[in-house]
């Protein structure tokens, strides 16, 4: 049986929600249309950030990236504080120390300014907070309509560590993947305060800056770390789909190890969705050769954003790049992209 | 959360498995229908086939509401959509459902149709009241559990005399369903289907009790087991299942208890017949028509009937001719024996019932089950 990949249909075809959710349709559009128009190595990897030599040596890293969240005040953040999280987690998932970032608004005439301003203060805050500055901006209005509130995008830099090579196609056969902590947090916090689908829950988002938490991997496990990924949306199972592709290698996870809190299992019982596609923004996915597991595992306990890091499954040799799991009732399960959005269901 | 736990203890199912592997006899296989999608969903994303004996054999049923709707009513679903001034609510997962020629409401969508999202039925009303000057239509679907939801709709929107709201109903009934799996004629080359009992639907259950399973285990001699969505429920009620078979036992039985009475919601029953009436027949897909097994809105209604209003008149148009949805809702086939799969249909890009929704057989096949061939295949070269 072949991983069946959908091809575009460039002559007809229109862009759905649902080549935006993260799963495979997102995959696809992506190699079909940008892979392809801007075809050159660095984009080839398929990492969220790349990096490049600088004209008098050494390395840095750039990445970028589009906010369009909604609502943008959300139990535990905002629009402006989750686009510096995220930006600088994919910077800090290729080990490189983020250094500088921008911030391109897009907004919607007849917005509150004071809306405005608790957001960009918001981001300023979470920009000092992770050590990055924000160094440049732009400022468009567009027509009432056309963009929902308020749209950020953001670009940033970071310095990359000489002998530092982390990368999405680095996974071999019996290394372990560790997990820094507990799943679906975000998208909960944001379903919760979603209009029509408000439900009580004392769930946060976990949106956070992981570069400290970085750092500490990167010291206590050098170079028997792989790679590094933060499972945003698409949720952690999107993301162990990509990287079994770019490695060419399977997963196989335990269901009991993968920490999930009760209120989000629960919440996430009521919705028909399963924690393991729900986003997240203040975690991430590390695979580390086995010699090193329990340094690095150590190390990210001892950090507050690693407190419940977990090894949850080892990578195996699989031509099909299966992501299958051990079902916490001991069955065995492929866990898959979604396909399309994530939806409640009816039933 | 305790609450959930309970239901997903890892040692319990170990003991219910070890039961059923006791009590089975090696010398016969036991064929069960699950009917509704979210048996088959919790059969397929707890790996539950695992911890089965090899000759139990779980047929995944037609029960999700969102496989079993034909490709003309999503088609009807869509012209509405696209007449202009209306405005087509429907729940999330209807919107990838494939319609003819390609399209579904998600294309629709992005194609420039006013199509919402919503999460419940009294979505229509807000909005219908929010926005006197579109015409506002609930796309109303679903098996007997979604049918009082709507109905409660329909009364308030009688109550407030909304006049820009109405209804396009497809709301279809389980037992018939049942009924006409049961007492199809073999279809000549396959082989026949052993359905030699049923998890019968949870939530559906809790409306409509257990009376209507009656017939199954009394005229059809095939047990029913009533039981919950959670793993060890439809553990347990495999196991009340192989026991009735070994003692030659047809009665309906209720393992969900903690939700289902005999005699169902009889308040919810009464307003969905103050409401709805018997349709003469209904296309199902993989079912073909089924006589008297889906509702419309009775006549005083009319008024509410998005059918009425806009002289809905569905042109029937047939699925993939290589889809062998029918066999395998039927039992006749398994998922991995259709042509089309995971090669032109997956979940992306579905060609029949099956794969639509993830509740379908083919499409808890593909998403959590695939492996499964894969490494037998693996073992065996
Ligand atoms: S794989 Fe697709 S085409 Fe084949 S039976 Fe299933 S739904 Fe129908």
């Amino acid at each position: 049986m072949k991983a069946y990949r959908r091809k575009l249909d460039l002559a007809n075809g229109r862009v759905d929600l649902g080549h935006g959710s993260g799963g495979r349709a997102m995959a696809d559009l992506v190699s079909g249309i940008f892979r392809e128009a801007f075809a050159n190595p660095f984009l080839d990897q398929g990492n969220d950030q790349a990096a490049f030599p600088t004209p008098r040596g050494g390395r840095m890293v750039m990445t970028t990236d589009g906010y369009v969240v909604s609502p943008l005040f959300f139990p535990g953040g905002d629009i402006g504080s989750l686009a510096v999280h995220g930006t600088v987690n994919d910077i800090a998932m290729s080990g490189a120390r983020p250094l500088h970032l921008s911030a391109s608004y897009i907004v919607e005439e007849g917005f509150p300014l004071a809306d405005l301003k608790r957001i960009a203060d918001s981001m300023g805050r979470a920009a000092r907070a992770a050590g990055v500055t924000i160094v440049t901006g732009d400022t468009k209005v567009v027509e009432r309509g056309k963009a929902d509130g308020l749209f950020i995008s953001t670009a940033g830099i970071g310095e990359l560590p000489d002998g530092l090579d982390l990368s999405g196609d680095r996974a071999e056969p019996g290394d372990v993947v560790v997990l820094s902590g507990s799943i679906g947090d975000h998208g909960v916090a944001i379903m919760s305060s979603r209009e029509n689908l408000e439900f009580e829950t004392a769930i946060l988002s976990d949106s956070a800056a992981l570069n400290g938490l970085v750092e500490a991997m990167v010291a206590a496990a050098g170079p028997h770390l792989k790679l590094m990924r933060d499972p945003t949306r698409g949720g952690l199972a999107a993301t162990l789909n990509e990287l079994a592709h770019q490695s060419g290698v399977g997963f196989r996870i335990e269901e009991a190890a993968i920490p999930v809190k009760p209120e989000v299992a629960a919440a996430c019982e009521l919705l028909g969705l399963d924690p393991l596609n729900v986003a997240n923004e203040g975690k991430l996915v590390a695979v580390v050769s086995p010699a090193g597991a329990d340094a690095l595992l150590a190390a990210m306990r001892a950090h507050p954003l690693g407190a419940e890091a977990a090894a949850i499954g080892t990578v195996v040799a699989d031509d099909q790049q299966f992501v299958q799991m051990t079902t916490g009732f001991g069955g065995g399960r492929i866990v898959d992209w979604l396909s399309g959005e994530q939806l409640p269901r009816i039933c | 959360m305790k609450y959930v736990d309970e239901y997903r203890d890892g040692d319990l199912a170990a003991k219910i498995a070890a039961a059923i592997a006791a009590e089975v006899r090696p010398d016969r296989t036991y064929s069960f229908m699950e009917f509704c999608g979210g048996h088959t969903h919790a059969i397929s994303r707890y790996g539950l086939e695992d911890l089965l004996p090899a000759n139990v054999r779980m047929i995944h049923g037609p029960g999700c509401p969102v496989c079993v709707l034909p490709v003309g009513r999503i088609d009807d679903a869509v012209r509405l959509a696209r007449r202009p001034g209306v405005t087509l609510l429907t729940y999330g997962d209807m919107m990838r459902v494939p319609g003819s020629k390609g399209t579904s409401l998600l294309k629709a969508k992005a194609a420039g149709a006013d199509i919402r999202m919503v999460y419940s039925t009294l979505d229509a009303l807000r909005i219908a009241e929010a926005e006197p000057d579109r015409e506002v239509v609930f796309f109303a679907i679903g098996f007997e559990t979604t049918t009082p939801p709507t109905a409660v709709a329909l009364k308030l929107a009688a109550e407030k005399r909304l006049p820009n709201l109405s209804f396009f109903v497809n709301h279809v009934l389980t037992p018939v369903a049942m009924r006409a799996i049961l007492t199809a004629p073999p279809v000549p080359g396959e082989r026949p289907v052993a359905i030699e009992g049923f998890v019968g639907p949870a939530h559906v259950s809790t409306i409509i009790g257990l009376e209507p399973y009656r017939e199954f285990a009394e005229r059809h001699r095939k047990p029913v087991v009533v039981a919950g969505f959670e793993p060890l429920d439809v553990m347990q009620a495999v196991l009340m299942l192989v026991r009735q078979v070994n003692e030659q036992r047809a009665e309906v039985e209720n393992q969900y208890i903690r939700a289902v009475t005999p005699a169902g919601n009889v308040a919810a029953q009464s307003l969905v017949d103050r409401f709805f009436e018997l349709r003469e027949s209904f296309e199902w897909r993989g079912l073909g028509s089924v006589p008297a097994s889906a509702l419309k809105l009775r006549d005083e209604w009319a008024a509410l009937d998005a059918e009425k209003r806009f002289s809905v008149e569905t042109i029937r148009a047939d699925d993939n001719p290589a889809c062998e949805c029918g066999a395998i809702l039927r039992g006749q086939k398994r998922p991995a024996e259709c042509k089309l799969f995971g090669t032109v249909c997956t979940p992306e890009t579905p060609m029949g019932a099956c794969m639509v929704s993830s509740e379908g057989a083919c499409a808890a096949h593909w998403t959590y089950g695939r492996f499964r061939e894969h490494d037998s295949l693996r073992r065996a070269s």
